[in-house]
């Protein structure tokens, strides 16, 4: 058994990198104070928070007053959307539009507000995980409080219209939210002009701790409180901040954008030769556009296995992945997003997600070449779906 | 999330394949609940002398087949109808919660296989077996 671990599940979470450490230890040891405080030890925290605020607005091109952080990405998807919507209200705004394959924490938070009386529509996608922007055009007006699209799917990594989407609902003069917690890091982004109102991101995707995230608000826009209590974050998100986490997040994002060009370009080679590879299976589909797509992910279903098991089986063999199966969702149906594009449930079944990040190498594509086609087979020879595959061909 | 004994029965799997000819050949579960279990018996003289599996399905799906046709294997057919799940799961050291469908799947798969060989022998099954039922009525697992 391999005991060298090929971690191949970046779309999950990342490790913190150097530089991102060694910028959070002194905040961690030293530099403990409340940045609240007026002393010289909170006052140096202060100063760490607000330095990684300045680092924040840079990568993403807007003000850093712009730039609220918060726990993490779902917590700024809840804020941003819920917010929104009660902000919508009070001006008679009762409506929301959102995609069918969001990450649970827009449905859920969409669901939960369907239950306060909003109506809710939920965008379908074609067949490529690309958002149909006829249902947009049909859906967007001035009713809605505000429309929340994902600027990059976390399952098959397909890349939104988001541009698009936003210039439209600037001039519906409707708030635009995308949770970016795929794209931040990984995608050029640049706020200002762009039209986007509000974006959820989340550190621990780029190489920042878990733990922290945060939300840009335009500019102009007033949400309400979703954590009520302190003045931290000029009063509009309180909670004493979590300053390590935070200054690990701009030094993480900072290095991540001055590296994005060679990183892409790197792992989209390593994603094509895994892709074409895994194609080469008999019987395995590519899941979501190949164009439109993160750099780093790679989604693919076998007929006639199931992906827990598959997963179970890479494992043993020192690959760490994730699939959209039922078994591994924890839920009763295979993933929502991988239905969405039009996959039977058998299909989704047997789905596979390798992302990849800057440190993966060739020599690591290679093995996962050399194990998957393995265990497929292995399992897919156990299979009796499979051998029905294989008797309805003849 | 998983025992050892699951996970030795997941990595290696005991009795994986077809019986030719075999005297009963059971199988349930679908496969958009994402699994199927297929059991085959070779039965002599009213003792199973041979039991084999094919499955597709998670890991404890995988690791309950195994350990189903251990367990009726060299049984007579009596015993073998007094298999339950329960018996399975606790040869395995146990199931996470939401894997004790699998376990019921492997009784009902032994059990499917012990109804074609009565079939097949011109035996009514309903006296051993009770009625035959969709496997997925009893079980409100995946909601299909």
């Amino acid at each position: 058994m391999a005991k060298q671990v090929i971690y191949l599940d970046n779309a999950a979470t990342t490790a913190v990198s150097k530089t991102a450490l060694e910028a959070m230890l002194p905040y961690l040891a030293e530099q403990y104070g409340n940045p609240s405080s007026v002393y010289s030890v909170g006052r140096e925290a202060k100063a760490g928070l607000e330095k990684a605020r300045e680092q924040m607005a840079k990568a993403l091109g807007c003000n850093p007053r712009e730039i609220y952080f918060c726990g993490c990405g779902s917590e700024a998807d809840n804020w941003a959307i819920k917010g929104a919507a009660y902000a919508g209200r009070k001006k008679g705004k009762t409506k929301i539009v959102t995609s069918c394959f969001e990450h649970h924490a827009v449905l859920h938070t969409c669901k939960a507000l369907e239950k306060e009386g909003f109506e809710v529509v939920y965008l379908p996608v074609d067949a490529e995980g690309i958002v149909c922007m006829d249902a947009f055009y049909e859906a967007v007006d001035e009713t809605c409080a505000v429309v929340s699209v994902m600027y990059a799917n976390n399952e098959i990594g397909t890349i939104q219209p988001i541009g698009e989407m936003a210039a439209y609902c600037k001039e519906k003069k409707v708030l635009f939210h995308t949770d970016a917690v795929q794209a931040v890091g990984h995608l050029p982004i640049h706020l200002q002009g762009s039209g986007i109102d509000l974006l959820s991101l989340s550190g621990h995707k780029f190489h920042a701790p878990k733990g922290v995230g945060a939300l840009y608000i335009r500019g102009g826009v007033l949400l309400p409180n979703l954590i009520e209590g302190g003045a931290q974050e000029r009063s509009r998100r309180a909670g004493t901040e979590n300053v390590a986490g935070i200054v690990g997040m701009g030094a993480a994002l900072t290095e991540a954008v001055a590296s994005m060009e060679e990183n892409s370009s790197k792992m989209k080679k390593l994603q094509d030769k895994l892709i074409d590879g895994l194609l080469q299976i008999e019987h395995t589909r590519l899941n979501g556009s190949r164009t439109k797509r993160l750099p780093g992910n790679a989604n693919v279903s076998f007929e006639g296995i199931e992906g827990e098991s598959l997963l179970l089986m890479l494992d043993m063999n020192g690959i760490c992945a994730s699939s959209g199966s039922a078994c591994t969702s924890g839920s009763l149906d295979p993933s929502h997003v991988l239905l969405s594009i039009g996959l039977t449930h058998e299909v989704a079944h047997g789905s596979l997600r390798l992302s990849l990040s800057e440190n993966t190498t060739e020599e690591e594509i290679d093995r996962v070449l050399e194990v998957v086609p393995q265990v497929v087979e292995r399992l897919r020879s156990m299979s009796p779906l499979w051998e029905k595959i294989k008797n309805s061909e003849n | 999330m998983y025992s050892e004994k699951v996970m030795e029965h997941f990595a290696n799997p005991h009795n994986v394949g077809e019986i030719e000819n075999a005297d009963g050949v059971g199988e349930v579960g679908n496969a958009k609940c994402g699994d199927i279990m297929r059991m085959y018996l070779k039965i002599d003289n009213g003792m199973i002398t041979d039991a084999k599996f094919k499955t597709f399905g998670c890991g404890a799906a995988i690791a309950t087949s195994s350990m189903a046709t251990d367990l009726v294997k060299g049984k007579s057919i009596d015993d073998a109808l007094k298999l339950t799940n329960k018996a399975v799961i606790e040869a395995l050291d146990g199931l996470p919660p939401v894997k004790i469908h699998c376990s019921v799947l492997a009784e009902q798969a032994i059990k499917a296989a012990l109804r074609d060989y009565y079939v097949k022998n011109g035996i009514d099954p309903t006296p051993f077996l009770g009625e035959e039922t969709n496997s997925c009525d009893h079980c409100d697992h995946c909601g299909h």
